[in-house]
């Protein structure tokens, strides 16, 4: 294994990204949405109940439910960002021909592929730390209320985005571009209503269920990973049985144990490994 | 993946393969492919359409893996990293980055290939001259016509000084008169030593250009070696009259074909011989066929055999 030409290709790849203005696109929406919901978050203190305004402890409890829902569409923006910038990144550039005249220089696949993973995945968590952080600061501002763990919090939405990213990325090695990312897509939507589906289960003690969210945050651990960052982004109050049996994809009982953020860090280097291998073994 | 004795073999030569089959489930696409192209040759392989000629050249660069037999490309196995560092490409099939400029498509391949970065500018400039778009290197790919983009592919294959060149359909998006440039640029490469593996079926250009070439047919080579001698068909004829007797002092025996004379396996280069030896006999000369068979004729006779 070769650094430079991961590098190059890399370079190349994030600067495609700015070249075709999804970054520009991106940052631009982004900010509105950081915009909006900031002085949405703002106006918390000043809502009246019952005629009387809000305690300072109920204006936070309110704020940390709609930083859950805010979050939540954020991870649905960083899993459809993977999933649409990965599947064309290899697939695409099979399909049109690029790919020949690049792959005939003096650089393995493996090459190839990581530095496709690098340039697409150093942006995507760049992203993920500038948009939550922005976020988390303006509801701190507005509100008072932060997040029992930003950063934990973070680092679980950014993995989020790599196990699609990567997952997209594996299958854009074999299957069209189109396909790759619609299976991702699905694969993802599949993952997050078994997730919910195991809450359930669990809510309501039933043990085949409840396996169907085990299962899915060991097969594609997407929602197991957004669930980990729902328990860094909750008060600790959330967690308490009173408020977390019901099942929402909104509370977690608990957080990511050490052992699965590592099983989730493996699953990531090894569908890469696959995908390395898959890409290899391809005719060109 | 080379054996020891090709790899003895291919001391002198920039491709070799021996037996070199592809299959793609039960389609063969490459039959046990023996093929030789020496250093600083043009090389020109030819073919109908499906004939095997990209397939074959996807696996020398090792973008595709022969099924079986062996190969070597400038001495080392099919593939290999080195040897592909000193290979120029242009693919059949050439697209390159459309939201990059010219210039940086370049810059990527000298980047890639591994030249040296103090140099870049300066081999940048010297291929976008040689493949005529000196002053459109800013000029972003996307707005760039077929034909200017099969001149920046050129430009790419070119990158480098590469000691051997493979051209896939060169001049498949050109006029004529980027076709008539790309057959100086291609006499240039050979006068300057670069071996040219020229993929084409535009026979014309190979004949023009090639010192050797080979037919494929269904995977198959069906005739391989030097233009001049798989062009030198049944030797001279020549028609006329008056001319007695079935032998001609200095050729021996005469084979009669109505008014048509000629010598088994005489070379064409001695036809004025022929000519002076059937009036000095006689005979009255009323036509001349040198014999040398077109590449197209060639071509279609090797076909039609196949």
């Amino acid at each position: 294994m070769n650094w430079r030409p991961v590098e190059i290709i890399a370079g190349l790849t994030a600067q495609e990204l700015l070249r075709r203005r999804l970054v520009h696109a991106l940052l631009l929406l982004t900010a509105l949405v950081l915009a909006l919901t900031g002085w949405g978050f703002s106006r918390i203190p000043h809502l009246h109940l019952g005629g009387e305004l809000l305690t300072p402890q109920l204006a936070k409890l309110a704020a940390a439910q709609l930083l859950l829902l805010v979050m939540f569409m954020f991870s649905f923006v960083v899993g459809l960002t993977a999933a649409f910038l990965a599947a064309p990144a290899v697939a695409g550039e099979l399909e049109s021909g690029v790919a020949l005249a690049v792959l005939a220089r003096p650089i393995s696949r493996a090459e190839y592929l990581l530095g496709r993973w690098l340039g697409l995945a150093l942006p995507l968590l760049a992203y993920v730390a500038l948009s939550a952080s922005v976020e988390f600061w303006l509801v701190a501002v507005g509100t008072g209320y932060a997040p029992p763990d930003p950063v934990g919090a973070e680092a679980a939405l950014a993995g989020q985005g790599l196990v699609l990213l990567t997952l997209t990325l594996a299958l854009s090695t074999r299957l069209s571009a189109m396909t790759s990312g619609v299976v991702a897509v699905v694969v993802f939507g599949a993952m997050w209503v078994a997730g919910v589906a195991g809450a359930f289960g669990s809510a309501f003690h039933n043990t085949a269920i409840s396996a169907v969210g085990t299962v899915s945050h060991l097969l594609v651990p997407s929602d197991g990973l957004w669930r980990a960052a729902v328990y860094e982004i909750q008060p600790k109050l959330f967690a308490s049985a009173s408020l977390s049996r019901v099942g929402s994809p909104f509370s977690a009982t608990s957080g990511a144990t050490p052992a699965y953020l590592v099983f989730a860090g493996g699953w990531v280097l090894l569908v890469l490994a696959l995908a390395v291998l898959s890409l290899h073994w391809r005719e060109v | 993946m080379a054996s020891a004795g090709a790899s003895a073999q291919s001391e002198g030569q920039a491709v070799l393969t021996r037996q070199l089959t592809k299959r793609y489930g039960s389609r063969l696409a490459l039959d046990g492919l023996d093929l030789e192209v020496g250093h600083g040759e043009v090389f020109g392989f030819l073919g109908p359409n499906g004939a095997g000629k990209t397939t074959f050249v996807k696996l020398l660069l090792g973008l595709g893996r022969p099924s079986s037999g062996t190969g070597q490309l400038l001495g080392r196995r099919l593939g290999d990293r080195s040897a592909r560092a000193q290979v120029g490409y242009l693919p059949e099939l050439f697209r390159y980055q459309g939201w990059l400029r010219a210039r940086e498509v370049l810059t990527l391949h000298c980047r890639l290939g591994g030249l040296p970065e103090a140099g870049f500018p300066e081999e940048v400039g010297r291929s976008l001259e040689l493949v005529g778009l000196a002053g459109r290197g800013e000029d972003q790919v996307a707005t760039f016509s077929k034909g200017m983009q099969q001149r920046l592919g050129l430009a790419v294959a070119l990158l480098g000084s590469p000691r051997l060149v493979v051209l896939d359909e060169p001049t498949s998006a050109l006029d004529p008169v980027g076709r008539h440039d790309v057959r100086e640029l291609i006499r240039r490469l050979r006068q300057e030593g670069v071996t040219v593996f020229l993929n084409s079926h535009l026979l014309s250009e190979v004949e023009l250009l090639c010192d050797r070439v080979a037919v494929v047919d269904r995977g198959r080579v069906l005739a391989q070696g030097a233009l001049a001698d798989l062009l030198s068909g049944e030797g001279p004829r020549v028609r006329c009259r008056d001319l007695p007797g079935d032998g001609l002092p200095g050729f021996g025996a005469l084979r009669r074909d109505g008014e048509w004379v000629s010598i088994p396996g005489l070379d064409s280069s001695r036809t004025p011989e022929l000519v002076a030896a059937i009036v000095a006999a006689g005979g009255r000369v009323y036509q001349v066929d040198e014999g040398r068979q077109s590449l197209e004729d060639r071509f279609l006779q090797l076909l039609e055999r196949a």
